[in-house]
């Protein structure tokens, strides 16, 4: 393999967690490629993100355009499509970029798509085989790729170990000029940054969260009593949000909040990667759930298989009558 | 503003516990429903037209029972619904799904296409794909939309919260993220209400359409080995909650 590309995520100058993670990746899933870094925005904090790349790779292809400044995948992927060389193998974050840009680069490049990938082994000839999961973690999956006409391969975050063990001394190509031109229909305006709450669970020590386990609304303040008489701060998974029972600042994953509690108390939370991907800092987990398969208990310290409807108010009365 | 919604019919993960058996999904006592996301994408939709005026049609690639999900939605308030099913259909990947999807939008005069972020058992490809194949502007997890004119203001939900606000240019394809709204709720009145409507069917020679061979093949499900995993705790509710006094203090869990 000769023709294994990684896009570099960056900003502010430096390289996002996931560069080096796609470095490992590509070693992993393609041994023998020497991957070529692609790092595309502009001015300074590029050239910053260039130099930090080529510590690891050998060789990074600079495009530097004044509309690259913010990565809109709309131009990233006729730009794309525009430089890779034919059966070109090109891995991405499985970000909101990565989801962005990958699918119709894949249609663009005539290429194989093949999304968040949780793990992998060595390609074989033309044929990738990779694991990817379903229904948010509950299911996992082999699946194979076929690569004859390259393929589009989307990594999740924390996957695979970000590689920065070989020092490359790269060479950076300023390739800016095949970027010139582009125009795309759907044009970047801002950014508008998460609302902040009356509670701020960053800080918070011990966590009490919630998932749609909880069934009903009414249920929430059994939660709150919990949290209440733990002294703990009340947090919630996504679903929580989306039907307004809590405020989105209280969501804790991906698309919310990232928290480093010293205890995380998980209550019927199925355990996906989003809502996973939001608490750091290994925490003491303790996992309530009624199905003793949920991935929650992969990452949890402790588990409890139990209806929480029932085992809430148990604790609740439990914790009060010791103090 | 003609819209129309992709929707899929999936195990439905809130209903079901998952489970795998002989490399397969246990299927026997599966409930189905519609894909979480394609409800945010239909309810969004409506709203537009309740606003722009225009109509709604829901399409779905599957088999006879996929039905089901589409007179749910128009239970909801799609005025016109779509199956497109073949056997030539069955083991499509993203791509062939999306090359028949649009297929059915180069049949109809669409000004916006939906769908959701991502299906439950898929990979949250097949929007940006329909857009590829179509030549149209994508846009993904988007969690607001506002008509401006020939063009839309859309948001995209990005990490930590974080909306990123863009122009979009009419026709295009927007994957829907949950939270953009709150579907309505369909009741089974609503649902008789269009139990005796007529589908339209069209087959993979009405849409003169042949999926590519899927490149991306799932060869089996399967449990992971459990890994490290967690101490789990039991006895009875009293005994479970006294266990998780002593260990929330240990660790300095009670304040
Ligand atoms: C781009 C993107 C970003 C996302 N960002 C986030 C994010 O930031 N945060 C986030 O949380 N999610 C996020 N999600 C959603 C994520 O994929 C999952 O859908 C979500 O985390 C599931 O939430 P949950 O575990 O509460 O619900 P479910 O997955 O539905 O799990 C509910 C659990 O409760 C258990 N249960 C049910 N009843 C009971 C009971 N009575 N007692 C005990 N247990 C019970 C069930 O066994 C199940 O395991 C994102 C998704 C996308 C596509
Ligand atoms: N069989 C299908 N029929 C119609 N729409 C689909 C189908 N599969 C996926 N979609 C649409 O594409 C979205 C993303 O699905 P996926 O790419 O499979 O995660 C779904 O939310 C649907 O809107």
């Amino acid at each position: 393999m000769d023709n294994v590309f990684a896009y570099l995520a960056h900003a502010g100058g430096k390289l996002d967690d996931s560069a080096l993670e796609l470095l490992g990746a590509a070693r992993t899933l393609f041994p023998g490629a020497a991957p070529v870094a692609l790092a595309a925005g502009s001015g300074a904090s590029l050239d910053a993100a260039c130099q930090e790349a080529a510590a690891s790779f050998a060789e990074v292809w600079k495009f530097d355009q004044e509309v690259l400044a913010y990565p809109n995948a709309e131009l990233l992927r006729p730009l794309l499509a525009r430089v890779l060389p034919p059966g070109a193998i090109v891995l991405l974050p499985h970000s909101t970029l990565g989801m962005d840009l990958g699918p119709g680069l894949s249609v663009k490049l005539g290429a194989a798509y093949l999304p968040d990938v949780v793990d992998g082994s060595a390609a074989a000839g033309m044929t990738l085989e990779a694991v990817r999961q379903e229904f948010s973690g509950q299911a996992s999956a082999h699946v194979t790729c076929d690569l004859s006409a390259g393929a589009v391969v989307t990594l999740r975050s924390g996957a695979f170990k970000a590689d920065a063990s070989r020092s490359a001394a790269g060479r950076i190509v300023d390739r800016s000029p095949d970027a010139a031109g582009l125009a795309a229909r759907r044009r970047f305006v801002k950014l508008v940054q998460a609302e902040a709450g009356d509670i701020d669970i960053t800080r918070e020590e011990v966590l009490v969260s919630v998932g749609r386990g909880i069934g009903d609304k009414e249920n929430i303040a059994l939660v709150e009593e919990l949290a209440g008489a733990m002294g703990a701060a009340l947090c919630c998974s996504r679903p929580i949000v989306d039907a307004k029972w809590l405020e989105k600042p209280r969501q804790v994953g991906t698309s919310g909040q990232t928290v480093k509690p010293r205890v995380y108390l998980a209550l019927g939370i199925s355990g996906s990667f989003q809502h996973l991907g939001g608490i750091k800092g290994s925490p003491f987990l303790v996992a309530v759930n009624k199905n003793p398969k949920a991935p929650i208990f992969q990452a949890a310290s402790v588990g409890v298989v139990a209806d929480l409807l029932e085992l809430v108010p148990a604790l609740t009365e439990a914790i009060r009558k010791g103090r | 503003m003609e819209i129309l919604v992709c929707v899929k019919r999936v195990p439905d993960a809130a209903e079901n516990e998952i489970a795998v058996e002989g490399g397969a999904l246990r299927g026997d006592d599966l409930v189905y429903s519609v894909n979480e996301w394609d409800n945010y994408a239909v309810e969004e939709a409506i709203q537009i037209v309740e606003r722009e005026g225009g109509s709604v049609t829901v399409v779905t690639v599957g088999d006879g029972e996929s039905e089901e999900v589409l007179r749910r939605e128009m239970a909801m308030g799609a005025n016109q619904g779509l199956l497109l099913s073949d056997p030539a259909f069955a083991g499509a990947d993203g791509l062939g799904l999306a090359t028949v999807l649009a297929a059915a939008v180069r049949r109809g005069a669409y000004d916006l296409v939906l769908t959701g972020a991502q299906a439950d058992d898929g990979a949250a490809q097949v929007g940006g794909m329909l857009a590829a194949i179509l030549d149209w502007p994508f846009a993904s997890l988007v969690n607001s939309i506002e008509a401006q004119g020939g063009l839309l203001r859309v948001g995209r939900e990005i990490e930590g919260g974080a909306q990123e606000v863009s122009e979009i240019d009419l026709p295009c394809v927007l994957s829907i993220q949950t939270g953009i709204n709150e579907p309505r709720y369909v009741g089974l009145r609503g649902i008789r209400k269009v139990a005796s409507v007529e589908l339209p069917v069209l087959d993979a020679a009405a849409l003169g359409v042949a999926p590519a061979p899927a490149r991306v093949r799932r060869i089996d499900y399967f449990v992971p080995p459990a890994g490290a995993g967690a101490d789990m705790l039991t006895g009875s509710t009293a005994e479970l909650a006294g266990q998780l006094v002593e260990l929330l203090k240990a660790k300095g869990g009670l304040k």
